[in-house]
């Protein structure tokens, strides 16, 4: 019982010091006209537009006859303006909470704070929770002027669902904004560094807005609740993310270098001369001396595999769950007998190629090996914008078509593993493993800037991972990719004639 | 005898930096100790280690009993920090600030606020406690700096540099201040690079440098290691002939003439007596005989030219 009581005192407490850190930071805010003159103006002035437009828009339509009235334009109009509206105020937390969670540091207010009994997540919390509550109050403010003001002046009623969906959607993006912004800046010491850093939340943030603009637009709404969910996990893993950073050892330990190009190369060197094998963080003193190719391969190239291989777990089980869901949409859905014709399409792309059989490295196996790295190279960049979905989302549909084409094999009455194993296998035996280790290590970046190792800030972790990639990439990738492209142009065919003389063709 | 503040083989390193290098340390309850260092010597690290801001990474430290990386939340309690820098949020009214302050250490609001004001009267800033401390003046500033360390009345004080940005006057009141602090029973580490400071406020010295202490002990101590034997004056109203050969089979002459000798001794209990019975044989008339001082600076940069 007694211990209960504590407990619940604990709780007490926990909740108070939040609370007086939020009060403290929404008056401060309340006190800067450099934010609340904008949010204001945002707010106030912005939904009129809005509505006016969306009433202009729609008064267009029916005088052009797009649509019978007015209303059912509005109907599909208005959630989207709606998202618009809500959007622009909350805009302003990633500029409150880089002020806040790095500008104080910058400013030097933070060491105070740390010295009191606040713990670490209350004062996280009361940022972000303060970070969020000015832009998050004006861009209701916002919806409901807007919405007010059409229901004063149309017909228009808006479905509940819609609304309540734009109403979570603007809050989880408010506080994916502040989660991912503290993640993200927090290896820089000024504002100015983090700003630039910023953009990384705002591009993914903005795409995101399209996307729910046209499923509102579509009426969606089971896409809409999958959405909110998945921001939900995405806010879930950043706010994690953002409390383990966020503590009081790293905040002051931290190496104060500010985007410095030149230490970032130094590391650069460092990571790459170093064998993750050797304890992490004791990078030699002296300026190290490149690692031999031999050593890359005996040394380095197994330690990071073996290093990141929940990473290369993970890519291989996407890999497989893509093929096989591949092959269920090919037994769901059958092509109908005859409409595609396996034998003559394949041999149609294959024969052509015919005369020109050879071993060494034509002019198509160059084109393929280039695209195929290009495209590996793109993904570890999205990665990095993705936080490590990017690969995953990509190759879940390239190995979809691979268990597509042998389920519908399997349809024609063909064995689907002697079709792989013609079609597939001669050239993916390399390609696939270098997909499969190209894609692991780009999720490896993207899980970098999530949850950066102990003891490394995210800036750090991104660098180490992205060395990693191009470690792997350069000596492993690039070369298994040459030999696929050749084998794919000179012994697929090859074997694929073969396959289709003895099936009877 | 338990130790408020006990630290063995504390470190704490940044990259390829160490900033606090095996650091040993103890001060009693009620002592003020000065941590004296140049820049770069590890004061201000040293202060966030033991006030649970930076963890160790290796040694331990222990505030008033309590570990510092286990029990961070019970000593941030009886710790007040003056930080390097004073860190205000200068939007907020001073009376605000502090109450804001000793609302983190759970204390109630109107008594916190009371106490803010009592602190502001005493430091003579009632008059701008409304005001944003954006209008204060730096000296003020780090006056309000030092108030929010001591809002929650702790029995322990860490103070970085509190009297840097200050006039004469305002220093002086400060020091008057932390020797007050210091009568109370309040432990206090002060870290400073000034050395008068040093010596009129602190019991015991401690130089640190490069992370390391490198001396410590009381002035005195401090300047006997150092410096040798106290260096005295004697001079006398006529001059005597045959002084130095007189004063040269008692004590260790450095310089003089007839009229005056400076002179080491390292027992001037019992040697003075005796010099001056025998100059009063010789009918020397003693006019003034002193101890000169010698200065704390000399001590320091000694200490820091040996080990630079
Ligand atoms: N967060 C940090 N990251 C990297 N190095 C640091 C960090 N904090 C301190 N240092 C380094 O540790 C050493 C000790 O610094 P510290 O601030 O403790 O010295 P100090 O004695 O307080 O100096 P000053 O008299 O100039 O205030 C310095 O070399 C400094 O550069
Ligand atoms: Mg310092």
């Amino acid at each position: 019982m007694r211990s209960e009581v504590l407990h619940q005192s604990a709780w007490a407490l926990h909740g108070a010091r939040t609370a007086l850190i939020i009060r403290r930071e929404v008056r401060d805010s309340l006190r800067d006209w450099r934010i609340l003159g904008p949010i204001f103006v945002l707010t106030a002035i912005f939904p009129w537009l809005m509505s006016f437009a969306s009433q202009v828009a729609a008064k267009f339509a029916v005088d052009y006859g797009v649509a019978d009235n007015a209303a059912t334009i509005l109907q599909q109009l208005v959630p989207f303006s709606l998202l618009i509206v809500g959007f622009f105020p909350i805009s302003f937390s990633l500029v409150i909470a880089l002020e806040t969670f790095v500008g104080e540091r910058e400013r030097n207010t933070l060491e105070p704070l740390l010295a009191t009994p606040i713990t670490d997540q209350e004062l996280y919390f009361g940022k972000l929770v303060a970070a969020i509550s000015i832009p998050l109050a004006a861009s209701y403010l916002g919806l409901f002027l807007h919405l007010g003001s059409l229901v004063l002046t149309t017909t228009y009623r808006i479905p509940v669902e819609a609304l309540i969906q734009v109403l979570i959607l603007t809050t989880l993006e408010a506080m994916v904004m502040v989660a991912g912004a503290v993640v993200v800046s927090s290896h820089t010491t000024s504002v100015r560094a983090a700003n630039l850093l910023a953009s990384f939340i705002i591009i993914p943030v903005a795409l995101l807005i399209q996307a729910e603009a046209v499923l509102l637009f579509w009426e969606r709404y089971p896409s809409l609740w999958m959405l909110i969910l998945l921001l939900v996990v995405v806010t879930v893993i950043l706010v994690r993310t953002g409390t383990r950073i966020f503590n009081r050892e790293e905040i002051l330990a931290r190496e104060f270098d500010t985007l410095n190009l030149r230490g970032a190369w130094q590391n650069i060197i460092k990571m790459w001369s170093t064998s993750p094998s050797s304890v992490p963080g004791s990078y030699p003193k002296t300026s190290p001396s490149l690692p031999s190719l031999a050593a890359l391969y005996r040394e380095h190239i197994p330690a990071i595999i073996a290093k990141n291989r929940i990473a290369l777990a993970l890519s291989i089980l996407v890999m497989l769950s893509g093929i096989f869901l591949g092959w269920w949409i090919a037994q769901a859905y059958p092509l109908p007998q005859g409409k595609i014709v396996l034998n003559g399409f394949l041999t149609s792309r294959f024969t052509s190629e015919w005369p020109e059989l050879t071993i060494l490295p034509s002019a198509a196996s160059w084109w393929i090996f280039f695209h195929n790295g290009r495209a590996l190279l793109v993904m570890a960049g999205l990665a990095l914008f993705s936080f490590g979905a990017a690969p995953l989302l990509l190759v879940l549909p390239t190995m979809g078509i691979i268990g597509f084409f042998a389920g519908q094999a399997a349809n024609l009455g063909y064995n689907p593993l002697m079709v792989l194993a013609t079609f597939v296998l001669p050239h993916g035996l390399f390609e696939l493993p270098a997909a499969w280790l190209a894609i692991g290590f780009a999720l490896q970046i993207g899980l970098a800037l999530m949850s950066p190792a102990k003891g490394q800030t995210v800036g750090q972790g991104v660098l180490l991972a992205s060395v990693n990639f191009a470690k792997v990439f350069l000596v492993v990738v690039l070369p298994l990719l040459l030999i696929a492209s050749v084998v794919e142009t000179g012994i697929t065919p090859q074997i694929v004639a073969n396959f289709l003389k003895i099936s009877g063709q | 005898m338990a130790y408020m503040i006990e630290t063995e083989g504390l470190t704490k390193r940044f990259g390829e930096i160490t900033a606090v290098d095996g650091l040993s340390l103890k001060v009693a309850e009620g002592e003020i100790l000065a941590l004296l260092g140049p820049n770069g010597a590890g004061k201000t690290t040293t202060v966030r280690l033991l006030s649970s801001i930076l963890r160790p990474d290796a040694g331990w430290a222990k505030i008033a009993g309590h570990d510092v990386v286990e029990e961070g939340q019970v000593i941030r309690r009886k710790v007040g920090l003056l930080t390097e820098f004073p860190g205000l949020y200068l939007r907020m009214p001073a009376l605000d600030y502090l109450t804001f302050f000793g609302e983190s250490y759970g204390l109630a609001r109107e008594e916190v606020k009371s106490r803010a004001l009592r602190l502001l009267k005493d430091f003579g800033m009632e008059a701008e406690s409304k005001k944003p401390l954006s209008t204060f003046s730096k000296g003020m500033r780090q006056k309000v700096a030092l108030l929010r360390a001591l809002i929650h009345d702790p029995p322990i004080l860490f103070l970085d540099e509190p009297t840097s940005a200050m006039d004469p006057h305002s220093a002086k009141m400060v020091r008057d201040t932390i020797r007050e602090l210091g009568h109370d029973r309040r432990t206090i580490l002060l870290c400073t690079h000034n050395l008068t400071e040093a010596e009129y406020l602190a019991d015991r010295l401690a130089i640190i440098n490069h992370g390391r202490i490198v001396a410590q002990g009381r002035v005195g101590e401090l300047k006997g290691q150092l410096l040798g034997p106290p260096l005295l004056e004697l001079r006398l109203a006529r001059p005597l002939d045959g002084l130095l050969s007189v004063v040269h089979e008692l004590v260790e002459v450095e310089s003089g003439d007839a009229t005056w000798i400076r002179y080491r001794t390292p027992d001037p209990q019992s040697t003075n007596p005796i010099l001056l019975r025998r100059l009063a044989q010789e009918g020397a008339e003693v006019v003034t005989l002193s101890e000169v001082s010698s200065s704390l600076e000399e001590v320091y940069l000694r200490i820091i030219g040996q080990k630079r």
